[in-house]
């Protein structure tokens, strides 16, 4: 049961069920939607971009709790980081929730998904929205098409 | 090796009690413990696991009997020929089919449907339709949209009620001289709803229809007669009843066999070859091209012979109250809304969980020793009809217990508390 409460942490719930930076983006140049066909997880990122800059990103869609908390700490990571900042924090969290973290780095907020890494099954579910975030930093500022994590 | 019904005559099989520790005992993937709980397997509409008998009918075959068949004059050749064939007759019995030249064997459901869209296209023409319903699984779908594709066809589906039962007034209104052809489950992977394959059936001949059912999950549940039934193709999993995984069998009739082209070629679908003409063998090896899954054919015999011998009415009655018992326990934990209340249904429990997704769900049973399914369950459509994106679903076997149950609504009411 303990690793149990490893997954589902307090703030991972609490992300969860209140999700922050959910909904459209007025002001987005970038989109992407992501699809998770293993469980129907679908979720779609928008990001507006300054320059190089994430000035603003918010999230809609529905999932389970950890691919809502993802994307919901996802929105309050990346922000005001550049692309490349952004780019560099998707791929520490990949190695985190896929269990090789690189030593030394600071998760801050993000390090409740340690957990995950126990869970192969819901290695997915975490990182759908970063995937979803890269397809949509790395889209021309037209209407991408979706991506998924299979 | 025991099982249960072993020490009871045949004719009395069917009236024993049903003693479902015994049973368990045939099944050695059952002992183990999860986090140090026992395993509670309600995941067998996705598979079952395998008796004793089974798993060592694949054993004895790879130790002792392991040659290729129909063709080598050695003895191993001999045992393991006379073993295959052994096989097609448990099959033949299992449905009840006339005869053995009408069991053919595949890889499962999803190639037997494959199969015989895919033969069908000879038949089909711009402006037929193929009719299924709104109930079935990916594998009774797409094979009939990549057959319609090729061929100009359409493919018409026959709508579900509330309950997830087929509206068999749209059903019969949908079946008219354009028709083609018309398949469907026997019993839904996704709702458990049984369909009334009689009276569909009868509707399809009355319109000159030949119909295939999917009998991947009523395999498992029911006793079947082909015969009884009048349908025109059947189509099993072996993993889906206790039989190994790779294998499975289609039912069709000898006339609807004869007149298919084979879909496949190679060796053993022959009977001689050259480079202008190929003659081709008989029936059943018409549709089996290439060495088959010799041991996997075998274990499915073994299979047969299990739920025979355990009684297929008596499993049948067991499983029902047990989901009778299933269905009164989760109606009574908080949030939880049953997907899939068709008066007839058999071995499914299909749920969502107010505000929890199904995943989710699945994560917290799993910690607590308890294997159910989470997702859509290849049946799409199914979802949308609902308009949910998934359902979390336990799925009843043979050995299952209300223990199991009473674990599986606890584990519900937890999920409960923990994301209210």
């Amino acid at each position: 049961m303990s690793q149990l409460g490893d997954l589902y942490q307090e703030l991972i719930l609490d992300h969860s069920k209140r999700p922050r930076n959910f909904g459209r983006l007025a002001g987005a140049n970038r989109m992407a939607e992501g699809f998770n066909r293993m469980c129907g997880d679908k979720v779609t990122i928008y990001v507006e971009l300054e320059g190089d800059i994430v000035k603003d990103v918010r999230f809609e869609g529905s999932g389970c709790a950890i691919s809502t908390a993802s994307a919901s700490l996802l929105t309050g990571a990346v922000k005001g980081k550049t692309r490349a900042e952004a780019e560099t924090l998707f791929e520490n969290f990949h190695n985190l929730v896929t269990g090789a973290p690189t030593p030394g780095i600071d998760f801050g907020k993000l390090g409740v998904f340690a957990g995950v890494s126990e869970y192969p099954a819901r290695v997915k579910c975490a990182s759908l929205a970063w995937h979803t975030l890269h397809s949509a930093l790395t889209a021309e500022a037209t209407e991408p098409e979706p991506v998924s994590t299979e | 090796m025991a099982i249960a019904s072993s020490e009871i005559g045949t004719a009395d099989i069917e009236t024993a009690a049903y003693d479902v520790e015994r049973v368990r005992e045939d099944f050695p993937l059952l002992r183990q413990t999860i986090d140090g709980q026992p395993l509670a397997y309600l995941d067998n509409a996705a598979t079952t696991q395998k008796p004793q008998p089974v798993i060592d009918a694949l054993m004895r075959f790879y130790t002792e009997d392991c040659s290729n068949i129909h063709r080598s004059v050695h003895r191993l050749g001999e045992r393991a020929t006379e073993q295959y064939e052994a096989a097609r007759g448990k099959v033949r019995k299992f449905l009840n089919a006339a005869s053995e030249r009408e069991i053919v064997f595949v890889r499962g459901t999803t190639e037997a449907i494959n199969l015989v869209a895919q033969s069908f296209r000879s038949l089909l023409a711009a402006g037929d339709e193929v009719l299924i319903t709104g109930l079935e699984h990916h594998s009774n779908i797409v094979p009939w949209q990549l057959a319609c594709e090729a061929t100009g066809a359409k493919l018409k589906v026959a709508p579900l009620n509330e309950r997830g039962e087929v509206d068999l007034d749209a059903y019969r209104r949908l079946l008219n001289p354009r028709t083609r052809i018309t398949a469907f489950a026997h019993i839904s992977n996704a709702l458990g709803t049984v369909n009334p394959i009689a009276e569909m059936i009868r509707a399809a001949h009355a319109q000159g229809v030949p119909v295939l059912v999917d009998g991947a999950q009523a395999a498992p549940h029911l006793a079947l007669d082909v015969r009884a039934l009048d349908c025109e193709f059947y189509a099993i999993s072996g993993h889906k009843m206790y039989g190994p995984t790779g294998i499975g069998a289609l039912y069709g009739k000898q006339e609807w066999l004869e007149r298919l082209p084979p879909w496949q070629g190679g060796g053993d679908m022959i009977r001689s070859v050259t480079f202008e003409k190929t003659t081709y063998n008989e029936l059943p090896y018409k549709f089996e091209a290439g060495t088959p899954n010799i041991a996997g054919t075998i274990g499915l015999g073994a299979a047969c012979d299990y739920l025979q011998a355990l009684g297929r009415d008596r499993i049948a009655r067991y499983e029902h109250t047990l989901l009778a018992y299933g269905t009164e326990l989760l109606a009574a934990v908080p949030g939880l809304r049953m997907v899939g209340t068709a008066a007839e249904k058999a071995g499914v429990l299909s749920f969502t969980m107010n505000g929890v997704h199904p995943h989710d769900v699945g994560t917290v049973l799993d910690s607590l020793g308890v294997a159910v399914r989470a997702g859509h369950h290849c049946a799409q459509p199914v979802m949308d009809r609902f308009e949910i994106p998934a359902t979390t679903r336990a799925s009843l076997g043979l050995y299952n217990t209300r223990a199991e149950l009473d674990r599986l609504a606890a584990g519900l009411r937890r999920v409960e508390e923990m994301f209210r």
